[in-house]
């Protein structure tokens, strides 16, 4: 596969998995946290978190980019903090690509999260409190099950959004070949060099591999989640 | 065991003020739709929190509202079969079963016989999905009961089936009355059952308690009936079986004499109890003679209940039974009907229903 995509192809392709999973894995705990807490509880400021959530899907992706370098640049008020408490950097890194990702992810997977949360019967959640399941309990045993084909399925949605982003990456973390060029900005970067459609359709079929992938499995996740409310629906 | 429930709720355009003591046994909270009973079973398991009240079981404060005390609803081992099951659609009817067992601490120890008393041997590798509502009912009710509850809080859990259905779970319950011991609060807007099955029964109409007391004498005095529905008001007598006939009735002993039913279930010898319908009860000054009914008893009039209608509830003293008759006003009139004028009541013996007989007593 190298001696066929190339050693700096491949290196693209490599970095935009890392990026993806990192970004996807990264902000599961915090997208299902937002989730729940919109689908569930009523706060002071639950429309304005709601909005803030949803921003990276209105902004302009270029917008949201250089948003994030003013915070988390090395002068940001986020960035500064980080590195002298912690010794992070993240603005030109991968890892600030992976944020990137993850801040543009983050509302395809909360909306996907929510309606599964929404679905849920919180009359099932009362019978297993009569049960003697506290509320801890009642979370991991009944909750977390009847939402995890929603889970699944909005962090496969945000791993094919992050596997794509391209305006907040350049925009925060610029194109640098092996840190932060991505697989889009690797085709972006080969669309405007002399000679290089080659590679550039090279990486493009390995895109559409992997979108076909991910939509494959998705739908076989969404299959086995009907299946299974299939047999169990009707309580 | 007992349970003492007091409670204030307002709710908008409802407000819910009861006081009541349930004993050991089956304790029914009667009445229709509306009249707050959920919300009373509701505030027992934990699931709302009454503006003021105070619930104690077993000596146990679980509502005080006085006092600042609430006792979360998974702390309070207060079973609860849901008119809806709610059984858990992820899990199997064998792990359903165990959920509450687990936190219970008992493991599977009482699985096999909860799961040979309701007749769910087959089912233990099904999906509620996969269940009829009547296999739901009893999958949930082994569910409570597998938690290992103090009390078991049972809302109209026969609500949703047919009748042929109902008849299919109302065994499972009596025989759950009588084998657990559990003190059962058992919400029903249905007369028969509650007949069936409560030894007390709360009569709740609008947030209130109407009347509450041993179901004998709840459900014999005139002045109920009107709170329960005129046409399924009627007496509930206990009675013992003597002996089944060749020609399909069965004798039965009551304290206002002997009365033949079509065929029932019990042994002879056995304790059942009876429901009288007060429109199946005829009632004569003379004892008819070439009639067809084969059940007269001598009674003597007790009260009389006249309503709005052109009925008259009757109350009568057959021994030392007390029975219920639906007359209309004018043959009340016509007969001169007093408190204390000895009479016949008479029965059909085709008119008591098999579900008019259940083998708790």
């Amino acid at each position: 596969m190298t001696s066929w995509l190339g050693p700096a192809e491949w290196e693209a392709v490599l970095l935009s998995l890392k990026v993806a999973f990192w970004a996807v894995a990264g902000s599961l705990p915090l997208a299902l946290l937002v989730a729940m807490a919109l689908a569930r509880r009523r706060f002071p400021g639950r429309q304005v978190l709601n909005g803030l959530v949803h921003l990276p899907l209105i902004l302009p992706p270029v917008v949201t980019g250089y948003l994030l370098l003013l915070a988390f640049g090395r002068r940001g008020p986020v960035g500064g903090v980080l590195e002298q408490a912690f010794g992070i950097v993240v603005a030109f890194r991968w890892t600030g690509a992976a944020l990137a990702a993850a801040v543009m992810a983050f509302p395809l997977m909360v909306r996907a999260i929510r309606l599964a949360v929404e679905a849920v019967d919180p009359r099932l959640e009362e019978a297993a409190a009569t049960l003697g399941a506290s509320p801890v309990r009642v979370f991991l045993t009944v909750t977390l099950p009847l939402i995890l084909p929603g889970i699944l399925a909005g962090a496969i949605l945000a791993f094919a959004k992050a596997m794509g982003e391209f305006g907040a990456t350049i925009s925060f973390v610029s194109s640098i070949p092996g840190e932060t060029q991505t697989l889009s900005l690797a085709v972006y970067a080969l669309m405007q060099t002399p000679g290089g459609e080659a590679g550039a359709l090279r990486l493009m079929a390995v895109s559409v591999v992997l979108a076909m992938g991910a939509l494959l499995v998705s739908e076989w996740l969404a299959r086995r989640a009907r299946a299974g409310a299939g047999a169990g629906g009707g309580a | 065991m007992t349970l003492s429930v007091t409670l204030r709720h307002g709710f908008p355009g409802f407000a819910l003020d009861v006081a009541f003591e349930a004993p050991a046994g089956v304790t029914a909270l009667f009445g229709r739709s509306g009249a707050g009973k959920t919300t009373v079973v509701n505030a027992v398991a934990g699931l709302i929190r009454p503006a003021r009240g105070r619930i104690v079981a077993d000596g146990e404060v679980l509502v005080d509202t006085a006092r600042g005390v609430f006792l979360p609803p998974h702390r309070r081992r207060v079973g609860y079969v849901f008119q809806d099951g709610r059984l858990f659609p992820h899990l199997t009817v064998r792990d359903n079963l165990l959920y509450g067992a687990r936190f219970a601490g008992g493991g599977e120890a009482g699985l096999g016989h909860v799961v040979e008393m309701l007749g769910i041997g087959a089912l233990l590798g099904r999906r509620p999905g996969a269940l009829s509502g009547g296999e739901k009912s009893r999958v949930a009710i082994g569910r409570a009961l597998l938690a290992r509850p103090r009390l078991l809080l049972m809302d109209e859990p026969l609500a949703a089936l047919d009748d042929a259905r109902k008849a299919e779970i109302l065994p499972y319950v009596e025989r759950l009355a009588g084998e657990t011991g559990l003190p059962i609060l058992y919400v029903s807007h249905a007369v028969a059952e509650v007949a069936r099955l409560a030894a007390t029964v709360v009569v709740l109409a609008v947030g209130q308690v109407a009347r509450a007391g041993p179901v004998a004498e709840v459900f014999g005095d005139p002045d109920t009936a009107p709170l329960l529905g005129l046409r399924e008001a009627g007496a509930v007598v206990a009675a013992r079986v003597v002996a089944h006939a060749e020609d399909g009735l069965t004798e039965l002993a009551f304290a206002g004499g002997r009365l033949f039913v079509p065929r029932i279930a019990a042994a002879p010898g056995a304790a059942v109890r009876l429901r009288i319908q007060a429109r199946d009860v005829v009632l004569a000054l003379e004892a008819p003679r070439g009639i067809s009914a084969l059940n007269v008893f001598p009674a003597t009039v007790t009260r009389l209940h006249a309503g709005e209608g052109p009925g008259m509830m009757v109350a009568l003293k057959a021994g030392e039974a007390a029975l219920l008759a639906r007359v209309t006003r004018r043959s009340a009139e016509a007969m001169g009907l007093r408190e204390g004028l000895r009479l016949y009541a008479v029965l059909k013996s085709i008119a008591p229903a098999p579900a008019d007989v259940s083998a708790i007593e």
